[in-house]
C-alpha cells in the first residue's frame, strides 16, 4: 500500500465543523490509484462525510481487506485508527473489533472481490449480525491490482478489455443483503458526491451494518466500450428515483419542514433520513418491495441508486447480547475474575 | 464357568465397558468412575468413541490404580460386553483369569467362549422388559442396571453410588426413582448369583481428598473466565466445541450483572461482561479474536486441526501486525478430516510455524486438566506480553476425558499482565508514537488501542511495514522489522513454562516427551527402574524452548522422544530449534489414535537399549 504524504498547504481559510477541524483534517496520504478512478471520489465524499458530522477522528476506526478498494482507508481520516487485514476478511476484523469497543465508529472499505468473492461468507454474516459500521463496498466488477479479471459483480455479457464477454451471473449486494437480514442497504456512483455523502452520514447514523454499493468505475481496466461498469454505461442506466437528505439532530429541531412522515425514518442517534424524491407507491421499509423495485430496474438494464432500504428497529449485535453501553474492554479485570471463593465453590460440582 | 483361584487384588485393575453408541451408556459408565473417585481412589476413565451419533461401537476404559498409575491399560480384568457386535474383539481383549459380564438374555455363541476366562451372564434385558415400559426408558435403563451389576462384583459401595444417581436426579423424581430401582436390579441379581466381589476390587482409601474429576475443556474455559478474557470466536469442531459450550455456560453464571431498573415497575435487566460469536467457519473466528485483541479486549478461540489448518492465513496476520490472540487447539487425529473422536498430537509443527512466510509462534502444552486451566491464563499473558498468537495445544484425551487433578487455585491478588499499551496519558508524555520502534527487552513495541488520541493512530497493515508503520518494499527497512520478531519470539523461551525435570542416579538415557504422554510416560519410567534402568525425564511444557533442551539431549548418551504422532514432530521441532543433531533422539511414537499406555513407552525404550543389571 504505497502512499505518499499529502503537503498542508493552508490556501484560503477553510470552513471548520464543530470541532474547529477543516476538511484537511479529514483527509489522508496521497491516493496512488490511477488518475480517475472512482475510488478516489468514495474517498472524498467518507472525508466530507465524517467532516461535516464533527466525528472526532480519532473515534473512527477504519478497516480494509485487500485491493484498490482496500488501499483507500490510507487516503482519509489520518487521525484515525486503520487496519489493513487480509483479502475478504474486513468483516471478520471489524466484527472482532466492535464487539470489544462497540463506542467507536467502525467503517469499512472493500471491493467486489474483496466482498463478492473470497469474503462473500464474511459479508452475509456481518450482515445477519448485523454489526453497527459503515461498510462500503467500491464495485467496480474487476480485479485491478491483478490486472483487470472479471469479479462476481461482473454482468452477464459485460466485455471485458480483452478476452470473452462475463457469462456468469453477478452477484449484487443489495439483492444478497435483502435476503439475509440487512437493516440498511444503499446504491450509489462515485461519481456523484452530492448523493454519496448524505448516504454516508445516514450510514454512520445507522444502528446496525450500512451497505453501501458504490458504482465506482475502474479507468484502467473496465471503462470500455461494452462493459457495464465504465462511467458512461453508468450515467447513462442509472435511475435516482430515489434521493435522500440527511438531516443531524440540532438541525431537526429548527428545521422541521417536511409533513409527510412516511417519508422520513428517524436514526437511532434522533437524527432524520428524509426521501425527497421517490417512486409512487416505494416503501424503504418493505424488504419485498425493495426487492421487487431493485430487480424490476435490473430486468430493464438500469441501475436503481438512493438509500434503497432501511430498518432502524433491529436490535445491533451488542443489543442482542445484553453487552454493557460502554466497551467491553474497559471493563476492570476484578468485575471479569469470579475470584477465588467461587473457584472453591464451582468446584463442588466436580467432586 | 472356570473356577480359579486368585490373590485378592485391592484396587489394581482395569475394566473396559463395551457398549453402543448413543444408547446413553456414558452416563453409566461414568458414575462407576465417579464413584471410585469418590471413594478416595486414583481413577482414570477413557471414553474411546466413535463420529457418530447413534448406533457404531463404543468403549469406556476404567483403570484404578492405589498408586495413581492411571494411564490407559491394554488389557482388562473385567469387560462389560454389552454390543453383541463387537463381543469377539471384547472377549479376547480379556485378560486370562480375567471376566466377561454379558447379557444373558440370549444365549451366547459358543464359538466366543474363551476356556481362561469368567463368564458372566445376567439376563439384564429381560430384567428391564418385566421392570420398566417405555422404550427408551428400557435403553436408558438397562445401562443402570449393568452398572448395579458392576458395583456389586468391584466392591463398589452401593449407597455412595446410589447417593450419587439422587444428586444428579435431584430434580426429576420420575428419573431418580427409577435410575434407584435399575440399579439395585443390578446389583441384588449380582449379590445373589455370584460370589461378590470378585479378587480384584475396590477399597476406601484416602487419596482423593483435595482432587477434582474434570475434563480439559471445562478446565480450558474456567481459566479463560478467570484470565479475563471478554470476546470469544469460534466454529463447532470436535472435539473442542466443549470449551466453548463450557465458557459460555460459565459466563452465564459469573460474567451477569442484574441492572437496577429505571423505574419499579420496569423488567429486570441485566448485562453480559462477555460476548460470544459463533462464527460463520474457523477464519472468521481467528479473524475476531485478532480484531477483538487489536482493541484490547482479552480475546479467545478453540478449535482442532481442521481449524488451525483455516485460520492459517490470518494467523500470520497476527504475528506479522503483532497482535495477541489465544488460540485454544485439542487435537484430534489428522490429516485432513482424520479419526475427529480421537486423539494425536499431530499440530505441533503445524501450530509452530503457522501460516506462509517466516513466522514462528509461542506454544504451550498442558498436560491435563489442572495444566490447562493454569496455562489458558499463561497463554493470556504470553499474547498481551509478547503482543502475539499463543496457542494451548491439548488434545482430546486431555479435553474429553475426566482426569482427576489436584483441585484449582486461585490467588486474588493476581494482576494480568496486560503488556506495553500505551494510554492517553502515558501518549501525552510521549515525543512521538511509532508502532514498531522503541523495542524493550524483550524486543517488544509498545501499542495504541483504537479509539485512543490522534497521535496514537496508526495503521495495521498486513503488508512489509517499517519501523514508523508505514509502508514499505525497502529490503533493509523490512528485515529490520522481522528480525526484531525472530528476537521476539526468541525472548519468550524464558517466559513460556519451564520444562519439568525428573532425575534419576545414574542414569545414561533421557527420555523427552510433552503434554498428555506425562502420566504413561512416568508410570514407564517407573517400570523401567524396576527392571533396572535407571532414566532422566524432561517434559516439554512450552516453545521456543529454553537452553535445558539441549543440554539434556547433550547430557545422556541415549534420549528418547516420546509423542502421539506418526513423523515425530516435538523430535524434528527440537532439532530444527535447538541445532541437536536428529539422530540423537530416537523416536518413540503412538499415533493410532488411542490415548498412550506405559507399556507402549516400556516396549520403546527397551527395542533400542538393553538393560544390563
Amino acid at each position: 500500500m504505497t502512499s505518499i504524504a499529502k503537503p498542508l498547504i493552508p490556501l484560503a481559510p477553510l470552513p471548520k465543523n464543530d470541532l474547529g477541524l477543516t476538511i484537511r483534517d479529514y483527509e489522508g496520504a496521497m491516493s496512488t490509484l490511477c488518475a480517475g478512478c472512482g475510488h478516489d471520489s468514495v474517498t472524498a465524499a467518507i472525508s466530507h462525510a465524517f467532516w461535516e458530522l464533527s466525528t472526532p477522528p480519532h473515534h473512527i476506526a477504519k478497516l480494509s481487506g485487500i485491493g484498490c478498494s482496500s488501499k483507500t482507508p490510507t487516503y482519509f481520516v489520518r487521525g484515525a485508527h486503520g487496519f489493513n487485514s487480509a483479502h475478504g476478511r474486513m468483516a471478520t476484523i471489524a466484527t472482532g473489533a466492535n464487539a470489544a469497543n462497540r463506542e467507536l465508529t467502525y467503517i469499512g472499505i472493500s471491493g467486489d472481490g474483496d466482498s463478492l468473492s473470497i469474503g462473500l461468507g464474511h459479508l452475509a454474516h456481518a450482515i445477519r449480525r448485523n454489526i453497527n459500521m459503515v461498510y462500503v463496498i467500491e464495485n467496480n466488477g474487476v480485479y485491478g491490482l491483478t490486472k483487470g479479471q472479471f469479479s462476481p459483480s461482473a454482468d452477464i455479457g459485460s466485455k471485458p478489455k480483452r478476452g470473452e464477454p462475463n457469462a456468469l451471473a453477478p452477484i449484487d449486494p443489495i439483492l444478497l443483503g435483502l435476503s439475509v437480514g440487512a437493516t440498511f442497504l444503499a446504491r450509489a456512483f462515485s461519481g456523484d458526491k452530492e448523493q454519496l455523502i448524505p448516504i454516508l452520514k445516514a450510514a454512520v447514523a445507522h444502528n446496525g451494518l450500512a451497505l453501501i454499493d458504490v458504482i465506482s468505475p475502474c479507468v484502467t481496466f473496465n471503462d470500455h466500450e461494452g462493459s457495464t461498469k465504465s462511467y458512461r454505461f453508468t450515467r447513462e442506466h442509472e435511475v435516482k428515483e430515489i434521493e435522500t437528505d440527511y438531516v443531524p439532530v440540532r438541525l431537526e429541531i429548527t428545521a422541521k419542514v417536511s409533513a409527510d412522515e412516511a417519508r422520513e425514518v428517524v436514526m437511532h442517534d434522533g437524527s432524520v433520513v428524509r426521501f425527497r424524491a421517490v417512486p409512487e407507491g416505494y416503501d424503504s421499509g418493505d424488504r419485498l418491495g425493495v426487492e421487487e423495485y431493485v430487480r424490476d430496474r435490473a430486468q430493464r438494464g438500469e441501475i436503481a441508486t438512493g438509500l434503497l432500504y432501511v430498518n432502524e428497529s433491529a436490535p445491533d449485535l451488542h443489543e442482542l447480547n445484553h453487552t454493557p453501553t460502554t466497551g467491553l474492554n474497559k471493563v476492570p479485570f476484578s468485575r471479569l475474575c469470579p475470584g477465588s471463593d467461587a473457584l472453591v465453590d464451582l468446584q463442588r460440582d466436580f467432586r | 464357568m472356570t473356577d480359579i483361584i486368585t490373590d485378592v487384588r485391592v484396587n489394581d485393575f482395569a475394566v473396559k465397558l463395551a457398549n453402543v453408541n448413543g444408547t446413553g451408556s456414558a452416563s453409566a459408565n461414568g458414575l462407576l468412575m465417579q464413584a471410585i473417585f469418590r471413594m478416595g481412589i486414583p481413577v482414570s476413565g477413557k471414553n474411546l468413541f466413535p463420529s457418530n451419533i447413534q448406533g457404531l461401537p463404543t468403549w469406556y476404559e476404567i483403570r484404578v490404580n492405589a498408586d495413581g498409575y492411571t494411564s490407559r491399560a491394554l488389557d482388562y480384568d473385567l469387560m462389560v460386553a454389552m454390543n453383541s457386535v463387537t463381543y469377539a474383539e471384547d472377549i479376547a481383549e480379556v485378560r486370562a483369569d480375567g471376566y466377561v459380564l454379558y447379557d444373558s438374555s440370549w444365549p451366547l455363541d459358543e464359538a466366543l467362549l474363551r476356556e481362561d476366562v469368567n463368564f458372566l451372564g445376567v439376563p439384564l434385558a429381560r430384567m428391564i422388559i418385566e421392570n420398566f415400559q417405555a422404550p427408551r426408558e428400557r435403553i436408558l435403563m438397562k445401562n443402570v442396571a449393568y452398572a448395579g451389576v458392576v458395583v456389586a462384583l468391584l466392591g463398589i459401595e452401593v449407597d455412595l453410588v446410589s447417593g450419587l444417581l439422587a444428586e444428579t436426579f435431584a430434580r426429576n423424581e420420575k428419573l431418580r426413582e427409577s435410575n434407584q430401582r435399575a440399579l439395585r436390579l443390578g446389583y441384588d441379581y449380582a449379590i445373589e448369583n455370584f460370589s461378590c466381589p470378585l479378587a480384584f476390587r475396590v477399597e476406601r482409601l484416602d487419596a482423593t481428598k483435595d482432587q477434582i474429576l474434570i475434563d480439559g475443556n471445562t478446565a480450558i474455559a474456567l481459566g479463560c473466565l478467570y484470565a479475563g478474557a471478554t470476546v470469544a470466536a469460534w466454529y463447532p469442531i470436535t472435539p473442542a466445541t466443549a470449551v466453548m459450550d463450557n465458557f459460555t455456560r460459565l459466563c452465564a453464571q459469573y460474567r451477569r450483572e442484574e441492572l437496577t431498573p429505571a423505574t419499579d415497575d420496569a423488567p429486570a435487566t441485566y448485562q453480559n461482561n462477555y460476548l460470544i460469536l459463533q462464527a460463520e467457519d474457523e477464519i472468521a473466528a481467528i479473524g475476531m479474536v485478532l480484531g477483538a485483541s487489536w482493541s484490547g479486549a482479552r480475546a479467545f478461540t478453540s478449535t482442532s486441526g481442521p481449524g488451525i489448518s483455516l485460520m492459517g492465513e490470518l494467523l500470520g496476520l497476527g504475528y506479522y501486525t503483532e497482535i495477541p490472540a489465544v488460540i485454544i487447539d485439542v487435537q484430534r487425529t489428522g490429516p485432513s478430516t482424520g479419526m475427529p473422536t480421537r486423539t494425536q498430537q499431530a499440530d505441533i509443527l503445524a501450530c509452530a510455524y503457522a501460516s506462509h512466510g517466516d513466522t514462528r509462534h509461542i506454544l504451550l502444552f498442558p498436560k491435563d486438566p489442572a495444566e490447562c486451566f493454569e496455562f489458558a491464563l499463561v497463554a493470556f499473558d504470553l499474547a498481551e506480553r509478547f503482543q502475539t498468537p499463543v496457542f494451548v495445544l491439548s488434545d482430546l484425551d486431555i479435553g474429553m476425558n475426566d482426569w482427576v487433578v489436584p483441585a484449582l487455585t486461585w490467588d486474588d491478588d493476581f494482576v494480568p499482565d496486560r503488556g506495553r499499551v500505551l494510554h492517553d496519558e502515558d501518549l501525552a508524555s510521549v515525543k512521538e508514537f511509532f508502532r514498531y520502534a522503541d523495542p524493550d527487552a524483550l524486543y517488544v513495541t509498545p501499542r495504541t488501542l483504537p479509539g485512543s488520541a490522534e497521535r496514537g493512530a496508526y495503521f495495521v497493515r498486513g503488508s512489509g511495514h517499517d519501523l514508523h508503520g508505514r509502508y514499505t518494499e525497502s529490503p533493509e527497512e523490512y528485515q529490520e522489522v522481522v528480525d526484531r520478531l525472530k528476537k521476539k519470539h526468541g525472548a519468550a523461551a524464558n517466559y513460556v513454562p519451564a520444562p519439568t525435570v525428573q532425575r534419576r542416579d545414574g542414569a545414561t538415557v533421557g527420555v523427552i516427551t510433552l503434554g498428555s504422554c506425562d502420566l504413561a510416560v512416568r508410570e514407564a519410567l517407573d517400570l523401567l527402574a524396576e527392571a533396572g534402568l535407571a532414566t532422566d525425564y524432561l517434559r516439554v511444557r512450552g516453545f521456543p524452548f529454553s537452553e535445558e533442551m539441549r543440554a539434556f539431549v547433550d547430557a545422556h548418551e541415549h534420549c528418547f522422544v516420546v509423542e502421539q504422532n506418526r513423523d515425530a514432530q516435538l523430535r524434528s521441532l527440537i532439532a530444527v530449534e535447538t541445532g541437536v543433531a536428529t539422530e540423537r533422539m530416537h523416536p518413540i511414537l503412538v499415533y493410532g489414535g488411542f490415548p498412550l499406555s506405559a507399556q507402549q513407552v516400556v516396549d520403546g525404550v527397551l527395542a533400542s537399549v538393553e538393560v544390563t543389571s
